[in-house]
């Protein structure tokens, strides 16, 4: 490596003039870094794509920056993300207390009830949620009255499904029961993941079932399911757009129903791509919350702050290799 | 070794007053493999037990039987002269609820090999954990118990402490005193000391002392035979599930009578 300079060595370095076993005098401080020519070229291809891509932006006439602008900020607009993060929101909220009831009800000691809840992981994750939602958007085709009583016995009440199963009912049905097979898997796998050493350590100390969940496994489980449950809100805000097929008013909907009749079809595309990336960004600021919460007593240091997390600061490499391993502790 | 006589509160054994502990013809096993073949063994109140034997011997396995975290096939183990895992009713001998076994185990200390502290909570919060959630001690209470506890173990200045930021002798300690917060009449130690380096095993030794000087009840694994010699009133050896030897430090590990326990005791000598 011609470019990697020797550090400076400080007085007679010749090896004869020392006796055998001995070692130079040698001061490391000072040394050159190594160079890295490669980096300073892919800076260089990235900032020419980067100016490529900014004229195409500019210059471009179809991207039409006025209306977007103009749209942006529309009332309609604003009547489609409503729709969007409500429906995100209760679905999530189904999918996260469905999945809690569905993993533990998979971890029971009980077979029947273990092996219900394996099917329907089994089901809900094994069909596609568009498919989901067509078929409980579709269901009075299947079930033109639903009632409610003892089978074969007296009927306690009944309703006609269209009327009952509006599009919004379907929406969240769809979302949140196939989201509720997701995050049962990813709250197991979180539950999984604790050391049964603090079941016991919790136990041999007089804790209760309940209380030994509470306050020694879930905390722990949370460092496991935060993770994985932020990409599966992200997930679901985008998933809520497959909802414009059963014509319910959510953000896509909404500018589709615009460019069909303007024709403005880019910029109002562009409309929908800022507000998801909107979302979707304040989504992940509200993660780096939550997963510094439980990120009590995980690393030897003090958590990293939340501004250089939310900035895409890496913390000190010293600092990052002191976290400590549940091995290590071992 | 200096042997300890000084110890005020020796074992005491009256009729009146029935042994802490009392396992009669335990069995257990794990699939095809029978771990526990029979155990006999009594301990009285104030006694050290310490229990010897070479690797897959049922050594764990025993001291998890007393406070129900195995269940056990055959046989009985009482503590304080309850029945442990079981009730009696009717003639016939019936599994106890989780909640009654919860409650059997508050009286019953354990500390593992690996500490198992709650990563989550600081020293304090540990050793305040089962008091306040278990026994429903009031928080100020149960933070000045805990308080004194952790100066007992030599840690008053680590309690804001997280566990991973404690040396593993110091997580031990913490152990010690999150067990001894629930003022248990009996400890149970499964081999404290084996996932330390050497030189942190001395300053639990220390705090193990200090417990049975001040009388408590210990059911003790280890490898440590210094610790047997010295502080123990009583050693145990134990091999393929069954109890080979028992007796006095001195008679048992100077002049073992079997040659299994000759042979396993060689390898420390
Ligand atoms: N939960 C379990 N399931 C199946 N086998 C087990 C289980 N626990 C222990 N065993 C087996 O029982 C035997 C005794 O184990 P135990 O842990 O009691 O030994 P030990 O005397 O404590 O050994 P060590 O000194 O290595 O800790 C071993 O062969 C072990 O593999
Ligand atoms: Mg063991």
């Amino acid at each position: 490596m011609s470019t990697t300079h020797h550090p400076t060595v400080r007085g007679d370095a010749s090896e004869a003039e020392h006796p055998p076993g001995a070692v130079p005098a040698v001061d490391v401080a000072g040394a050159a870094p190594v160079r890295h020519p490669l980096r300073w070229l892919s800076v260089l291809i990235l900032a020419v794509l980067g100016t490529q891509l900014g004229h195409f932006l500019v210059t471009n006439p179809h991207f039409e920056w006025g209306t977007v602008g103009s749209y942006l900020g529309a009332q309609v607009i604003g009547q489609g993300i409503a729709t969007t993060v409500e429906l995100t929101a209760i679905a999530m909220l189904i999918g996260i207390a469905g999945g809690v009831l569905v993993a533990v009800g998979r971890m029971s000691d009980n077979r029947v009830l273990s092996s219900v809840c394996g099917a329907y992981v089994w089901f809900f994750r094994g069909v596609p949620v568009l498919v989901q939602l067509v078929f409980w958007y579709n269901l009075s085709a299947l079930l033109p009255r639903i009632s409610f009583g003892i089978p074969f016995g007296p009927e306690f009440a009944s309703w006609h499904t269209n009327a009952l199963i509006t599009p919004l009912l379907a929406a969240i049905l769809g979302l949140g029961l196939n989201e509720a097979a997701y995050m049962a898997e990813i709250v197991r796998g979180g539950l999984l993941g604790v050391d049964p050493g603090q079941t016991e350590a919790a136990s041999a100390l007089g804790m209760g079932r309940a209380r030994l969940l509470r306050r020694v496994i879930l905390p722990q489980a949370m460092r496991f399911i935060i993770p994985p449950t932020g990409s599966q809100v992200i997930n679901m805000l985008k998933a809520t757009s497959l909802v414009s097929v059963i014509a319910l008013a959510d953000l896509l909907y909404t500018v589709q129903s615009i460019y069909n009749r303007t024709f403005e079809t880019i910029p109002l595309l562009i409309v929908a791509c800022l507000w998801y990336l909107i979302m979707t960004s304040v989504l992940y600021v509200g993660q780096s919350f939550i997963e510094r919460h439980y990120a009590r007593g995980a690393t030897r240091h003090a958590p990293q702050s939340f501004w250089s997390f939310a900035l895409f600061r890496r913390a000190p490499a010293a600092e990052r290799d002191a976290t400590v391993s549940k091995e290590e502790t071992r | 070794m200096i042997q300890d006589t000084s110890r005020p509160t020796g074992p005491k054994d009256t009729p009146a007053d029935p042994p802490m502990v009392v396992a009669r013809h335990v069995r257990k096993r794990f699939g095809h493999l029978e771990v526990l073949r029979g155990i006999d063994l009594e301990v009285r109140r104030g006694e050290v037990v310490v229990i010897l034997g070479p690797s897959g011997s049922g050594k764990s396995t025993f001291l998890r039987c007393i406070n129900h975290l195995e269940r056990i096939d055959a046989g009985s183990i009482h503590v304080e002269g309850q029945l442990i895992g079981f009730r009696q009713a009717g003639g016939r001998v019936h599994h106890l609820r989780p909640r009654e076994i919860t409650r059997q185990r508050r009286d019953i200390g354990m500390v593992f090999q690996h500490f198992n502290l709650f990563p989550h909570q600081t020293a304090l919060e540990n050793v305040m954990e089962a008091p306040t959630g278990v026994l429903r001690v009031p928080k100020a209470e149960a933070r000045k118990a805990a308080t004194q506890l952790l100066t007992r173990v030599g840690l008053a200045d680590k309690a804001a402490c997280y566990p991973r930021q404690l040396s593993g002798g110091q997580q031990q300690r913490v152990a010690i005193a999150r067990a001894l917060a629930m003022e248990p009449k009996l400890m149970l130690f499964d081999e404290p000391t084996s996932a330390l380096d050497p030189e942190l095993v001395g300053e639990v030794l220390a705090s193990m002392r200090d417990l049975a000087r001040e009388g408590l009840t210990m059911l003790v694994v280890t490898h440590e035979v210094g610790f047997a010699k010295e502080v123990a009133d009583r050693v145990v050896f134990m091999d393929g599930g069954q109890i080979l030897e028992s007796g006095r430090p001195q008679d048992v590990l100077d002049n073992p009578t079997h040659p299994r326990t000759r042979a396993f005791l060689r390898r420390f000598l």
